[in-house]
């Protein structure tokens, strides 16, 4: 009875992923797997600082691992990006505190 | 299986869930799976002055292993009905 997570619905969606150290990295969802093991393209990093607003990093092609026993290894929140409110929210003018890694 | 079962039970009600970095999210619980990953509709994130890091998304999946809490209508929840499952789940294993 184990399906995987119910991620079919996103595949070739922009979607943004929430790191379990606290990054945004926003991209087109490419496959999936069990363990929520993602591939993600066209991918980049939303830095969110006080000081400046955003900064987009490309990244380009990326693998993102689902489940681990190590820190550096990622667990997300994937949320499906609405195109029109994410055009309508100006990124340079958002100043906010980096998001804080997740603690066990 | 429990709170599997539990979550089912609440599928289209409105509840807000804790994460592990302190981040809280409000949405309509769309579904749930054996490892209690969420799915969550037209969200809405608390605090969203301090966590403006999601505005433009608007269905999420949350992995169940980040998740602190999940806070429940008071009226979604029948106590008695949840204690006679608890107390059989405990007999049973």
């Amino acid at each position: 009875m184990s399906t995987g997570p119910g991620l079919e619905s996103l595949v070739n969606q922009t979607i943004s992923i929430i790191t379990n150290d606290g990054r945004i990295i926003v991209g087109t969802l490419r496959g999936f797997d069990q363990a929520t093991n993602i591939i993600l393209d066209e991918s980049h990093e939303r830095v969110y600082s006080t000081r400046e607003g955003v900064q987009q990093l490309a990244l380009g092609l990326y693998i993102i691992r689902g489940d681990n026993m190590y820190v550096w290894l990622l667990r997300s929140v994937v949320g499906e990006l609405d195109e029109e409110l994410d055009l309508v929210n100006d990124l340079s003018k958002i100043k906010a505190h980096p998001l804080k890694p997740v603690i066990h | 299986m429990l709170f599997f079962s539990y979550f089912k039970e609440l599928v289209g009600k409105e509840v807000t869930v804790e994460l592990k970095n302190d981040l809280a999210i409000r949405g309509t619980l769309h579904s749930v799976d054996q490892y209690l990953n969420i799915k969550l509709e037209n969200i809405k994130v608390v605090d969203e002055g301090k966590y403006p890091h999601m505005l433009s998304v608007r269905n999420c999946f949350i992995r169940g292993s980040v998740v602190r809490y999940v806070q429940l209508p008071p009226d979604g929840v029948d106590v008695d009905i949840l204690h006679d499952a608890t107390r059989r789940e405990a007999r049973g294993s």
